[in-house]
């Protein structure tokens, strides 16, 4: 019979599995391949959307001094923002981790407050302690006879702020990956280096760090492509002023495709960052697919 | 038999039915004005506004037959934008659409063309402000139709108080709110005596204060680049930024700035109504927005307020123009309906009730309709306040960018170029060449087809 043979393909193992997967790959297909094949299109067009272009607008934003500045920034952003996220991360998850356990939770749960909270929501919190004309922090500083900072108005200063609230909002992310790492760590290692009387610092290098390195690198790959496509903090924060001086890819690529009504141009500069960002992956991703095989 | 008497209920129910009738005369239902009409608007900041925009819309949606739905849309965020933005994309959502400043440009390619209706309307009530027209008539069409609501002017809003005590300048004399002011003490009010007031109101601590950062507020650069002749880019669409008058203005502000808060180059949108409204800041430009909310919030303040003209530059005064158009999207479903609400939009009662309930903020795209407005004329505290909100004197209105092409002067505007090269110059220090030579950059940038 027909129906019974279609019944008993279906049965076969690697049609359920696919099945089952159907609802995630058409998930990605429509969430993800659709809208990065569609951007890739966008960004071969010209101004209008009505000619093909190939490769121009990139070659385009290669002349751009501005569009330049937005590269520079941008790496120094992430990079800047990721060290001090994953160094204050890994201070606090040892912290927390030296604690006794019944102590942990409440720490943990406090420390996690600025990683749940919408970053667009405590950002405006911070722009309210940064106001450029009513700042509450140069409230406090003029009251105790110090002089008031231009968080907002002076480069410096802005790049200063953006990089704060970034690591603010990041380093519980670190912390609580940190942390899982430590309590998946062997308590026996430890045992056994101290009989062989290691110190602090050797358990740290021979055994902590070692035993960290792959859980590490990925956070930090992770931490740097949420960190270089960052938009909302610049956003709410600076809009990339003064003088364009914290834009990163993202709040240009929105200065550019959205505000401007230049939307190849815009697709073209959010999509830079893609081989930027893979070729980290890819080398960072190896890296850990090595240490697993040796391991 | 039975008399038939005219009982006093029965009159007044003829005369709504006569009045009715009277009102929506030329709009009435046709085969074509029925059916479903949708609105993305504007989200006006001044509290009431939308209420009567929308029961004026709505009651013409009763009287034509259309079921019509209004959806106020905040700009702040970006959210009118990025509705636009998807709707356009999408072909699908409102029929007709707010168009703020350079949206028709912007949007030109997703436009119904509205010639028939900006020419009824035309010739019905006169002709547009040119500076309103720079904004809609592109390529020889109308891609919008004036709006009721949300366009504006950036006057001066000084404290008339501090400029009399501290820089000797009777604001109210010089700008009185009547017609009886002295042209020839006006021509004396031009950049330079403004710069000698900003300066002696800095020294009392009340300085004057406007952003030079990424926002739309910094348009008033671009009046007085046009007040110095500085163009960026020609009307032939030729950059045209290196040239001796934008080294003069540029000269000027690194003047100005030293009497204004290093904060502006980090002000957004509302920065300037909070420096006047809380008593810090001396003058700025606005449109009565600042003052409105001055009224509720600091009454004081309010009180020692007053709008008037913008200082002369060597090629003219020139007050920067915010017009605001409704444009109906290409993919619109009922697009007759729309053009005949299009065209009732722009009569004269509705515009008066939205200038009204704005209470004055909304500037009409026509100019007749300027005409015997008493809301500009009784507008108090202090009596006179928006007198010379509406322009009375020599002032041209401008927009942003002006003259370059409308398609380059949008780009000069959005991606902030005046005030990243003023601030170049005034926050940075470059040097004016090198500042120009960025701009120059900048300007090749947003000429690509």
């Amino acid at each position: 019979m027909k129906f019974s043979s279609l019944y008993l393909w279906l049965r076969q193992k690697p049609r359920i599995a696919f099945f089952m997967c159907l609802p995630l790959i058409l998930m990605v297909l429509c969430l993800i391949i659709y809208p990065f094949i569609y951007a890739i299109f966008l960004s071969m067009l010209n101004k209008a959307e009505t000619k093909f272009v190939g490769i121009g607008n990139y070659l385009f934003l290669f002349k751009r001094e501005t569009f330049w500045l937005v590269v520079q920034q941008s790496i120094f952003f992430a990079l800047v923002a990721v060290f001090f996220k994953a160094l204050i991360g890994f201070i606090a998850a040892h912290s927390i981790n030296a604690i006794p356990s019944k102590g942990q939770r409440k720490w943990r749960g406090m420390l996690l407050i600025p990683w749940v909270i919408p970053p667009a929501l405590s950002t405006l919190g911070w722009w309210w302690l940064f106001e450029p004309t009513y700042s509450a922090i140069n409230w406090f500083l003029v009251k105790i006879s110090l002089p008031a900072i231009p968080w907002l108005s002076e480069t410096f200063w802005a790049r200063f702020s953006i990089i704060l609230v970034n690591i603010w909002v990041g380093a519980p992310f670190f912390l609580i990956m940190y942390l899982a790492a430590l309590k998946s760590i062997p308590a026996d290692l430890y045992e056994a280096a101290s009989i062989d009387g290691a110190n602090y610092k050797q358990k740290l290098y021979y055994i902590t760090l070692p035993m960290m390195k792959n859980i590490i690198s990925i956070t930090i790959l992770f931490s740097i492509i949420v960190t270089f496509a960052n938009f909302d903090i610049v956003r709410v924060l600076t809009r990339g002023g003064p003088i364009d001086t914290t834009h990163l890819f993202a709040t240009y690529a929105f200065r550019v495709g959205i505000e401007s009504g230049d939307i190849p141009l815009g697709a073209a500069v959010s999509l830079f960052m893609f081989p930027i960002l893979g070729t980290l992956a890819f080398i960072i991703l190896r890296s850990v697919r090595k240490r697993a095989m040796e391991v | 038999m039975k008399k038939n008497y005219l009982h006093r209920r029965k009159f007044i129910k003829g005369l709504s039915a006569t009045g009715g009738y009277a009102i929506a005369a030329p709009y009435v239902k046709t085969s074509h004005s029925a059916g479903r009409l949708l609105l993305g608007l504007w989200d006006h900041w001044i509290p009431g506004a939308n209420d009567v925009l929308e029961n004026i819309i709505v009651d013409w949606g009763e009287k034509n037959g259309v079921e019509v739905k209004v959806d106020f849309i905040t700009s702040i965020g970006n959210k009118l934008l990025l509705t636009a933005q998807a709707e356009s994309r999408a072909k699908t959502g409102h029929d007709i659409f707010s168009q703020p400043t350079w949206y028709c440009s912007m949007f030109r390619h997703r436009l119904e063309p509205l010639d028939d209706v900006v020419e009824d309307i035309i010739n019905k009530h006169g002709p547009l402000l040119d500076s309103a027209k720079f904004y809609a008539h592109l390529d020889g069409h109308w891609r919008g139709s004036p709006a009721p609501t949300g366009s504006f002017f950036d006057s001066m809003v000084s404290r008339f108080d501090l400029f009399k005590e501290h820089a000797g300048i009777d604001l109210q004399t010089l700008f009185p709110g009547n017609e009886n002011r002295d042209s020839s003490a006006v021509n004396n009010w031009n950049w330079d005596a403004f710069l000698l007031a900003a300066e002696k109101l800095y020294k009392v601590g009340k300085p004057f204060g406007a952003t030079i950062g990424a926002t739309a507020d910094s348009r008033w650069l671009s009046a007085l680049f046009t007040s110095y002749g500085a163009e960026l880019v020609n009307k032939n669409g030729e950059i045209t930024v290196d040239s001796d008058e934008v080294r003069q203005v540029l000269e000027y502000m690194s003047k100005l700035t030293e009497f204004m808060p290093k904060s502006i180059y980090a002000w957004d949108d509302s920065s300037n109504n909070r420096w006047i409204i809380s008593g810090q800041g001396s003058a700025i430009f606005n449109p009565a927005s600042a003052w409105a909310v001055a009224k509720r919030d600091n009454p004081d303040v309010a009180n020692k307020l007053w709008h008037h003209d913008v200082p002369r530059g060597p090629k003219g005064r020139y007050r920067s123009d915010n017009s605001q158009y409704w444009g109906l999207w290409d993919f619109a479903e009922n697009k007759s309906a729309a053009k005949d609400l299009l065209r009732y939009m722009a009569e004269r009662p509705v515009i008066d009730a939205c200038v009204k309930a704005s209470q004055g903020y909304d500037i009409p795209l026509i100019i007749s309709h300027f005409n015997q407005n008493k809301t500009w004329i009784e507008a108090s505290p202090p009596d006179g306040v928006l007198y010379n909100y509406p322009m009375k004197g020599d002032e041209i209105p401008v927009a942003p960018g002006y003259p370059a092409p409308p398609e380059i002067a949008s780009q000069i505007t959005t991606q902030y170029i005046i005030a990243n090269l003023t601030a170049r110059v005034t926050a940075k220090g470059h040097s004016l060449k090198k500042a120009i030579r960025w701009a120059e950059n900048e300007l090749e940038g947003v000429m690509r087809g």
